[in-house]
């Protein structure tokens, strides 16, 4: 550290060394500020203000604005291939659009939709929020990380536009089919999907950077790591998978374009296409698998920790409770994502491996229950007895606690390798990671929309309209996923673009096939009516009142709301407790924000953090 | 603290997620970027790992013999083929640009502008002469006949992995060269001292920059020993 930053904090902590020595000494006392107060960035200009902004609220909105986007395009194409699926004999796409379609869909939902929004989205708005900072550590940083996500979505596509369209290899892009004639996109599609998962990974580096680095640096006064709403702790152990699962995605994807565009034969071995042997030679496609699964596991949790997180702070709000077992719960969220990291070849059971590898990654994929299991008895625990509020986002949070449950079930069948290999590539594997990773985080999204929406534009979304969104989503998506696993269980295969009647295929198959595509237009057409409640909630939604859900974490204790530039006026928060002080004992209010101080509530018997 | 606190903190290993995640900041009197660039360099050693994974399972399973590497890497000095003569200089010239670029911080911290900006720029160079010797190298083996995608040596996976890997680690020495180049003149323009605002970030400089350069160019210069082991040892 440099002298002159030194003296700058011997400067600083004159000035706020005295807050605690007035009124009761040592009851409100909290440890002196260990950093100077952040120095922001204020725009002067209508570009730097509203395009190239540098204040990390704005930049979330602008990232979730970004990704619900591009997540819509991945709703239609689902329509698309779902009415395809239905009625095969309507000829509506060709066997080409529906793998393309198939990849698109995958690849825009897990990475451009879910990743982007929870970490690049809830991250931003609210790490510095919750963690009572200014800003991010490095708002310019910042910026650049949004706008090479926009490039990244802009290349994406892009992909549409090309000679051959989009890839259609499957969101998992294996070689060596993703770059051979044959498959759709083998040339242009392809590359400009690589470049554009490139873009991806740099861009949300420098973002990752920025979320890590407040978490641990920039917290206010208090602030312990052991009083962070779970919200953050969510977010920020994501963000650590990701900076450390990406590399691998990187890598592959740099070594693909290689062997696209060079011909270098990294994962291409000697193949014959077309009735010609091609110049590939020695390579080996499993590397690839492994190289994408070492990313594409932590993927999973990098998309369900923050929604973890997320759930338990809308219960413990919304139950007016405290978090049952706050420290089990971080510890369950560090070791879920630890773990992660040990479990990728799950996925590649069929592909062929030393049996012992098998027995190895099963048990370690068994071993993840554990602590995901103590987090959904925790959410349990936490309703119990609890004074219940059915508001939006506690239903959506219900809605979460069931369709987890339900995929994670599903999900220690398919750990098991004997399970697994006849179920493998079939509509079970279908339903599990749609259940587990697709509608369980997507609960939590609308749930967190519902529940901060008044954080950002002051106003609360309509309620009847919610109420209806809600339960046509909610039901609507076990009437889709349900009957898929039954589907599985005889034997449908996944990724076939059209399944007629014939002896290896079931006649109820066809039908359930129409019945949950007609349930997946329904459910898809109910996101318009949450989509028309944003819009005109933003302008005509009843005033929120400041803290409307009378929360205690620190987002809702700014000056103002929604918070202005600085989020905190002139002064950062103190922070005395931790954020689910929630219908403490000899309170008079049902709940005590973080920044209260002890000696404004005496008789409260709080919990000790 | 007084004495009768700090011995309530817990022992042993308890203490230390304790000490983590004490108040305010985890990593005492760490400026944020300097925690940022371990933190880059955390997430970087995961792409060179997995480069160099790569590597090895790659030449694990070709199907053609591997290249041996003390004949393709030898250079002629005198008639005579000597192994590893230019990578010997190559590594020489790198590790000691990374002593030059210690100096540098050192200088920076006791405000020695001049000294400090010298020892930059002789990093700078030192980097620049591995860059020109690695293209040197480059050209020498294409000349040779030497292409990603095949080589008259043996496996196709050779000049593949070499190329991709060489040349994501002389990306990352060029854009630290990139960088030493600029930060050596704001260092004799005196920006460190004056505290002047970047152009691009609007923030104040500060000789911390310097050391953060420096933890990546020790990085870079750290993971070049790993590609020389494997490379040209193996």
């Amino acid at each position: 550290m440099s002298d002159e930053y030194e003296h700058k904090l011997e400067a600083k902590s004159d000035i706020v060394s005295d807050a605690s020595s007035v009124g009761t000494p040592g009851i409100d006392s909290v440890p002196e500020a260990e950093i100077p107060d952040q120095e922001l960035y204020h725009s002067h200009s209508w570009w730097t203000t509203y395009v190239f902004s540098q204040d990390a609220k704005y930049i979330g909105v602008q990232y979730a604005l970004t990704a619900v986007g591009t997540g819509l395009l991945g709703l239609v194409l689902s329509w698309l291939m779902r009415i395809q699926l239905a009625w095969p004999g309507l000829g509506w796409l060709e066997p080409a659009a529906y793998y393309q379609f198939v990849t698109m869909h995958g690849m825009i939902m897990v990475i451009y939709l879910l990743t982007a929004l929870f970490l690049g989205g809830f991250g931003n708005l609210l790490i510095p929020l919750m963690c009572g900072s200014r800003d991010m550590a490095f708002p310019y940083v910042n910026m650049l990380s949004y706008w090479a996500f926009v490039v990244a979505v802009i290349v994406l596509l892009a992909s549409f536009f090309v000679p051959g369209g989009p890839t259609g290899a499957g969101w998992t892009l294996y070689p060596p089919q993703a770059i051979t004639s044959g498959t759709p996109g083998s040339n242009m599609g392809i590359i400009l999907m690589l470049v554009s998962l490139i873009l991806f990974v740099a861009g949300f580096t420098m973002g990752g950077l920025n979320y890590i680095i407040t978490v641990l640096q920039l917290r206010a006064r208090g602030m312990t790591l052991m009083r962070m709403p779970l919200t953050i702790w969510g977010i920020f152990t994501a963000t650590v998978l990701a900076l450390l699962a990406f590399p691998a995605l990187l890598v592959g994807c740099l070594m693909m374009t290689l062997d696209s565009m060079l011909g270098t034969s990294f994962f291409m071995p000697a193949m014959v296409s077309l009735g010609e042997k091609l110049s590939y030679d020695g390579g080996s496609p499993i590397l690839f698998q492994h190289l994408f699964w070492f990313f594409g596991h932590p993927e999973v949790y990098i998309v369900a920790l923050p929604a973890f997180g997320i759930v338990s702070d809308l219960l413990s709000v919304h139950a007016r409770k405290n978090i049952f077992g706050y420290r089990m719960m971080v510890w369950a969220i560090v070791g879920i994502g630890a773990l992660s990291f040990f479990v990728w070849a799950h996925h590649m059971y069929v592909s062929g491996m030393n049996p012992w590898f098998g027995f190895f990654f099963a048990t370690t994929t068994l071993i993840i229950a554990v602590p995901t299991a103590l987090k959904v008895y925790n959410w349990i625990l936490t309703l119990w007895n609890g004074n219940i509020q059915l508001s939006l986002p506690m239903l959506f949070s219900l809605a979460f606690i069931v369709t987890f449950l339900n995929g994670g079930l599903t999900g220690l069948f398919l750990g098991n390798v004997t399970v697994d290999v006849p179920l493998s590539d079939t509509y079970f594997v279908v339903a599990h990671f749609h259940m587990v990773m697709g509608i369980a985080p997507i609960l939590v999204v609308f749930g967190a929309i519902y529940h901060w929406y008044p954080l950002i534009t002051g106003r609360l979304l309509n309620e009847t309209l919610g109420k209806i969104h809600f339960w046509i989503t909610f039901v609507g998506s076990y009437a889709i996923y349900f009957p898929m696993h039954y589907q599985g269980f005889v034997g449908v295969p996944r990724r076939y673009f059209e399944i007629y009647e014939s002896p290896y295929i079931e006649t109820s198959t066809l039908l359930l096939n129409q019945f949950i595509t007609i349930a997946a237009l329904i459910v898809g057409a109910a996101q318009l009516v949450f989509l028309y409640n944003l819009i005109t909630s933003a302008r005509l939604g009843k005033k929120a009142e400041k803290n409307p859900w009378k929360a205690c974490s620190l987002e809702w204790q700014t000056p103002q709301m929604p918070p202005e530039h600085g989020n905190w006026g002139k002064e950062t928060p103190k922070v005395y407790r931790w954020a689910y002080d929630f219908s403490v004992p000899g309170a008079k209010e049902d709940y005590i924000p973080q920044n209260v101080p002890p000696s404004e509530v005496m008789g409260a018997k709080v919990e000790k953090t | 603290m007084d004495q009768s606190s700090i011995s309530k903190l817990p022992k042993g290993w308890k203490s230390v997620p304790s000490d983590l995640g004490s108040d305010q900041t985890a990593f005492k009197g760490v400026q944020w970027g300097k925690a940022m660039m371990w933190i880059f360099l955390l997430s970087d050693t995961f792409i060179f790992s997995c480069f160099l994974i790569s590597y090895m399972k790659g030449r694990a399973s070709t199907v053609v013999e591997w290249p041996n590497p003390s004949e393709v890497f030898a250079l002629d000095f005198m008639g005579v083929p000597v192994p590893l003569l230019l990578i010997a200089i190559m590594t020489f010239v790198l590790i000691t640009s990374s002593g030059t670029m210690a100096l540098a911080v050192k200088y920076g911290y006791e405000k020695n502008r001049k000294m400090c900006g010298w020892f930059i720029l002789f990093t700078a160079l030192g980097g620049l002469t591995f860059v020109g010797m690695q293209a040197f190298e480059w050209s020498k083996l294409i000349h040779e006949g030497v292409r990603p995608w095949e080589n008259p040596f043996g496996a196709g996976q050779f000049g593949s992995y070499f190329f991709m890997i060489t040349g994501f680690h002389g990306t990352h020495v060029s854009i630290g060269v990139i960088f030493l180049f600029i930060f050596a003149r704001k260092v004799f323009r005196g920006d460190f001292d004056t505290g002047k605002r970047g152009y691009f970030t609007t923030m104040k400089s500060d000789y911390v920059a310097i050391e953060i350069l420096g933890l990546y160019w020790h990085f870079v210069d750290l993971v070049w020993v790993f590609i020389f082991a494997f490379f040209y040892l193996w």
